[in-house]
């Protein structure tokens, strides 16, 4: 278990990781079996396995690891974590990675350079309606992010409209002030700790 | 039986045929889903990768909102919320668990919920998948005294993606590998189950829109396999599982060269259609692979008892080698 | 002095002895090189100790249980007229007997000795220098106000029943008891299984030397079998044990065979003329099949059936009794009736050995879904000429020939999810298979999934080296899942292994037809059971507890009873083997002194309080008190009192005592410890 000595021993980009997850993910524990790696459904499409990923952030390649598609790539379907046989939160370390990447300013550097811009599009449109608005969100990110890619999505656009699948206008919640007092202060309470 | 009912964005609108489904099953099994007043959305996938504190505060005001609307004064089970959906129900119950585990997390939180005159104690609300409550709780017998109009014939795939099972922050239902209450939940409504080995792998999720190409590749494999085990139509627990499986089968076509069309439902709408309602009455033909094919298979064929396999017995110059003994399956 | 001794001393020559007592204690406080004095003061703790009422001399020391360290109490005794002795060091199980001796060298009664624990209990369980230093200071001055009131006490002596009793038939047990018979001494080995032989007698070849198991196991089962010295009890079961070192009372199940063993002669008739044929999930782990009236294999010892009443015809329906019919000799016996035994043994070997590790535990890897995934014991019975393929690899078809075989290691160990440790046999066992499989289907692929080779043991790592020459693929991952879901044309019909090749960093998926999944070892699913019937210690994951994992690998906390083999731990052979003999080893060593000297620690019932109320008599583990119905009082019989002490906590009329565990000096230890405690305030409760 990782005690203040023993991360003490640890590359300062791995304790950086440790300390933005939510809870301790253990990640020193690594044995590097590779079980996440071989159960991971994008597996074959990251740069780097998850497996191979723990091993550059214990080595402190801060760059290469934010830059990595590979958080962006987790699909969040928790094999990884179920199967460690070290009982490492992985999932939430690749969480944790995407924050990291796109508050170091990495998110349009990465080799999965559309995903952020699609966290960051859904945050906006729950952060103004306190629901996710679907129609809202697919228009605004692929016109804002993928201008050439929105034609493909059209069909099933128009699908989803066809059969009453799509709301025309966002519903938002009754109190939206209250959930937007909520996350202002949550935004201070974190900008405070991370300086 | 009442619950707390979280129902999510999804039910709202893109699922709205789960949202219908449950809710008419739900009154006939004479259980009462009562919605938390003024909910918000759960951050999907999204949200807990932009921000650590905002997502968990997000998360948050739910439950706090549910354990004020569920503190068991209107007959509801107490801190007892439902969930139908998977990614809600993971971010509800993840969020529980590790306000819970970390009293650094509980108090961050509890000072942003304060912001909105709210607070919430860690414990509780205990957050319930849907199925969970419709298998343990209201339980088999229960679910088949109701049916009225057994499924035989109609040969389904029970998949239940990743967030139901895995990672099972607030304790587990079911096998985390290999799940079968959907299996047995079918089988009770009188449907033939067929092996799904891929049953609890992934759908996608939002990969279909970080990279479509790799989406649609995990969404080829369970339609394959579905199809390897001649399956009539996928049932689902998960909005997320059957927008990616249904809306983008086309898309998988299109790409791969492939001829599938495999309605994709709801578990809900089954049990509708089972205890006899009619498929409007469950939302049915709101799936871009129209269901109706499948549908009219129910009753056509003999009854699935009579598929079952006689008892093996070793003849003579039989020199194959004995299958290791599984714990008996019951039904 | 100081020129001669180079240890610091806090010596006040003047010092008079205690007014009133006359006790003379000298304090030892041991640096155990860095072990204590890193977290202890420990000067000052021995100058503090100089300053206790009673005690005369306080030293630290380095090493007090090094010769010199002795020497330094030998003298304090004789030169300073010391009697008491208090050494605070490491725990009584470790030092108490050396330090007690080298009081009784000098003259002193080795029970006016005392010790504490200031290692294990203190420097050992903090970092806090100050708060184990006064800890410390604690523990010395209890041990102190004990010692003072100590009274000399003279070992009991008894004698040794030079019978042994071991557990288990397995090569551990095997061995153990022919070591013991050799050297002169009668054991009784009981066996639960129908036959001795244990999991090495279902292997074919043992790594790395490839010698056949049969071929080196069966003269020893046989030996044991006629060896005058052994009295060999199979389908037998421990049902409880009595007594202590030197003197156990065992009780003994053996169960009814239906056959009497005085006519049968072995011929195996009834065993072809059986009708019922059922799925052998013992010793075939469910790979084969038997009878109802079955031998374990051929080579069985001893060789007389037994009758499966579960799933015999006759017991069941009332119908049959074909074997009855067909015995030449009549031996068969509808009407046996489990027989009980109580045996007088002075030691007692637990050789219990392991089970496998479940497979169907890890859904991922597909064991009982997917025909054609196979354990490594199943794998060990297929290649085995006497099991149920004789010899033949081959699916699960019973006839196909694999031509890619996939081997994964690890599973069910170095796992959290399952067992965190690592089972030491399965590498090798697992190469084995690789080498076993090129011999026997040349034409075939190997692939061993790793996450590393464990081959550390004597020609070991050389056997590696071999299996890689012979062209086995070693792929460095562990195996993420077995499937049969295919996702293209290349993979249809076939598992597929889906795996990180963690030394290239890429996900691949590996079509083989058969796999064999290397179940680790764990504890036998009753260990805590067995555990509690000896009275010994179980851990985490349900392995009997040594005395020390180093040093006393094979002796247990419970004096008399000892352990061998995999029930301690994961092992192959020759470990087993060699802590049988060395288990056997300790019992002759002990059997060798024929008297044991035995602790005077003893409770003693004062007759003249005892109110007769007989709570004491169902309560003591050991039957030591006897109730004299004529007086109405309960009395201890010393030979039996194991000094436990459980009547005389529970004694209502405080009539018990134990020698050396009065109650004045526990209450004078405690109040020693608590020598700093504030007083307690007292609170004055006004009235309103
Ligand atoms: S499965 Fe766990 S231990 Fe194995 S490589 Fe991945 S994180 Fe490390
Ligand atoms: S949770 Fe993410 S990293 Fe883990 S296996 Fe699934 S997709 Fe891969
Ligand atoms: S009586 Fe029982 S054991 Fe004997 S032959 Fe019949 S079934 Fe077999
Ligand atoms: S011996 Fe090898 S296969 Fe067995 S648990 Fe240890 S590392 Fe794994």
């Amino acid at each position: 278990m990782a005690t203040s000595a023993s991360l003490s021993r640890t590359s300062d980009f791995f304790r950086e990781v440790v300390a933005e997850a939510p809870v301790d993910p253990h990640l020193e524990a690594c044995l590097q079996c590779g079980t996440c790696g071989g159960s991971c459904p994008s597996g074959p499409d990251m740069d780097h396995t998850p497996r191979a990923l723990f091993a550059m952030i214990a080595a402190g390649m801060r760059d290469a690891v934010l830059r990595s598609n590979t958080p962006w790539y987790c699909v969040s379907c928790y094999y990884c974590m179920e199967r460690c046989p070290q009982e490492i939160r992985i999932t939430d370390v690749m969480y944790t990675l995407k924050r990291m990447a796109i508050k170091a300013g990495y998110s349009a550097q990465t080799t999965a350079p559309k995903a952020p811009g699609f966290a960051q599009t859904f945050v906006d449109h729950v952060e103004n309606y306190g629901r996710s608005f679907e129609l809202g969100l697919i228009t605004r990110y692929y016109l804002s992010h993928r201008p050439l890619d929105a034609l493909k999505m059209a069909p099933l656009g128009m699908g989803l409209l066809k059969r009453k699948r799509l709301d025309l206008s966002p519903r938002p919640i009754r109190q939206i002030d209250q959930l937007k007092a909520i996350l202002d202060r949550a935004r201070e309470i974190d900008a405070a700790h991370s300086t | 039986m009442r619950y707390g009912y979280y129902p999510g964005c999804s039910l709202e609108r893109n699922a709205g045929a789960y949202h219908t489904s449950l809710m008419a099953v739900a009154a006939q099994l004479g259980v009462e889903f009562a919605e938390v007043d003024d909910w918000n959305c759960c951050g999907a996938t999204e949200f807990i990768a932009v921000n650590r504190l905002r997502a968990y505060a997000l998360v948050s005001r739910n439950l706090a909102l549910a354990a004020r609307q569920t503190n068991g004064s209107n007959g509801a089970a107490k801190g007892q919320l439902v969930a139908p959906c998977s990614a809600c129900y993971l971010n509800l119950s993840k969020v529980e668990h590790y306000l819970s585990q970390s009293p650094a997390l509980a108090s961050g939180v509890n000072n942003a919920l304060a912001a909105g005159g709210l607070s919430y104690e860690p414990g509780s609300v205990r957050v319930r998948h849907l199925l969970d409550v419709l298998v343990n709780d209201v339980g088999y017998e229960k679910v088949a005294a109701r049916v009225r109009r057994p499924l035989h014939g109609l040969r389904v795939a029970p998949y239940y993606g990743c967030l139901v099972v895995r990672p099972g922050f607030q304790g587990r239902f079911d096998d985390p590998e290999y799940p079968t209450s959907l299996d047995r939940l079918m089988r009770t409504l009188g449907a033939t189950v067929v092996d799904f080995p891929l049953k609890a792998h992934c759908c996608g999720g939002h990969m279909t829109q970080i990279s479509r190409d790799v989406a649609l590749e995990l969404i080829r494999r369970l339609l394959k396999n579905a199809a390897d085990y001649q399956a009539d139509m996928i049932v689902t627990l998960c909005p997320m599982c059957q927008l990616n499986l249904d809306a983008f089968q086309e898309s998988v076509n299109g790409l791969f060269g492939t001829e599938y069309r495999i309605p994709i439902l709801f578990f809900t709408q089954l049990m509708g259609l089972a205890f006899g309602l009619s498929p409007a009455a469950v939302g049915i033909g709101k799936e871009f692979v129209d269901a109706r094919p499948a549908l009219a298979k129910i009753g056509a064929a003999a009854p699935a008892a009579a598929e079952a396999a006689p008892k093996r017995k070793p003849r003579r110059g039989d020199q194959s080698l004995p299958l290791p003994q599984m714990p008996e399956e019951e039904l | 002095m100081s020129a001669e001794n180079p240890h610091r001393t806090r010596h006040d020559p003047h010092a008079t002895p205690d007014a009133g007592h006359g006790e003379r204690v000298g304090v030892y406080v041991c640096h155990c090189g860095h072990n204590i004095a890193n977290t202890v003061a420990v000067e000052e703790v021995a100058e503090w100790a100089g300053e206790q009422p009673n005690v005369v001399v306080a030293r630290d020391y380095k090493f007090m249980c090094s010769s010199l360290g002795q020497e330094l109490i030998e003298q304090d005794i004789q030169q300073l007229g010391l009697n008491r002795v208090v050494v605070a060091a490491c725990s009584p199980h470790m030092h108490e007997k050396t330090f007690r001796s080298a009081c009784q060298r000098a003259g002193l009664n080795p029970y006016l000795f005392e010790m504490a624990n200031i290692r294990e209990m203190g420097s050992w369980a903090t970092d806090d220098r100050e708060a184990a230093t006064q800890k410390a200071k604690a523990q010395v001055k209890g041990a102190v106000e004990r010692a003072v009131r100590q009274q000399p006490l003279e070992p009991l002596y008894v004698d040794i029943n030079p019978n042994t009793l071991v557990v288990g038939g397995g090569i551990a047990g095997l061995t153990a008891a022919l070591e013991l018979a050799n050297a002169g001494y009668h054991v009784y080995l009981v066996e639960r299984d129908s036959s001795i032989g244990g999991h090495m007698a279902k292997l074919d070849k043992t790594f790395p030397t490839l010698d056949c198991a049969a071929c080196i196991l069966t003269p020893k089962m046989v030996d044991v079998a006629n060896h005058p010295n052994i009295t060999l009890m199979t389908w037998s079961e421990v049902l409880s044990v009595h007594g202590y070192v030197g003197n156990f009372t065992v009780r003994v199940r053996k169960k009814a065979r239906y056959i009497k063993e005085d006519l049968c002669t072995g011929c195996g008739t009834c065993v072809e003329k059986c009708p019922v044929r059922i799925i052998d999930q013992n010793f075939e782990v469910g790979l084969g099949y038997r009878k109802a009236v079955y031998r374990n294999f051929p080579q069985a010892v001893p060789k007389y059936p037994v009758i499966d009443t579960a799933n015999c015809t006759f017991f069941q329906r009332g119908k049959c009794r074909a074997c009855e019919i067909v015995c030449p000799t009549d031996a068969i016996d509808f009407n046996q009736k489990d027989e009980i035994v109580d045996l007088e043994v002075g030691n007692i070997i637990l050789a219990t050995g392991y089970e496998q590790f479940d497979a169907r535990r890890v859904p991922q890897y597909g064991y009982g879904r997917l025909a054609n995934v196979f354990t490594s014991m199943e794998f060990e019975r297929m290649v085995n000429a006497a099991g149920p393929t004789a010899g033949r690899v081959v699916l699960r078809d019973g006839v196909t020939v694999p031509k890619r075989i996939a081997i994964i290691h690890c599973v069910g160990s170095r796992d959290k999810n399952y067992h965190e440790y690592c089972s030491r046999a399965c590498c090798m066992a697992a190469l084995k298979f690789a080498h076993l499989v090129h011999e026997r289907v040349p034409e075939a692929e190997v692939f061993n999934f790793y996450i590393d080779i464990r081959a550390s043991g004597k020609h070991y790592e050389e056997f590696y080296h071999r299996v890689l020459s012979e062209g086995t693929h070693f792929i460095r991952g562990r195996v993420a899942e077995v499937t049969d879901a295919a996702r293209g044309p290349g993979e249809e019909g076939q598992l597929i292994i889906q795996v990180e090749d963690t030394l290239i960093g890429k996900q691949r998926r590996i079509p083989v037809d058969m796999v064999i999944l290397m179940a680790g070892m764990e504890s036998r699913k009753d260990a805590r059971q067995v555990a509690a019937l000896f009275g010994l210690g179980c851990d985490y994951d349900g392995w009997f507890t040594e005395r020390h994992a180093k040093l006393d690998p094979v002796v247990t906390m419970t004096e008399g009873i000892l352990v061998a083999g995999a029930c301690q731990g994961p092992k192959a052979i020759p470990e087993s083997v060699a802590q049988g003999s060395a288990a056997a080893a300790r019992v002759a060593g002990m059997m060798g002194q024929r008297v044991m000297k035995r602790e005077p620690v003893r409770a003693c019932i004062d007759a003249a309080s005892c109110s007769g109320c007989r709570i004491c008599n169902t309560l003591c583990p050991y039957h030591a008190i006897t109730f004299h119905e004529d007086r109405k009082v309960s009395e201890v019989i010393p030979a039996l009192c194991q000094g436990c002490g459980a009547c005389v906590a529970a004694c209502p009329s405080a009539a018990i005592s134990g020698a050396h565990f009065t109650r004045d000096q526990v209450l004078a230890q405690i109040e020693g410890i608590l020598w700093d405690a504030r007083q307690p305030e007292v609170l004055w409760l006004e009235p309103q």
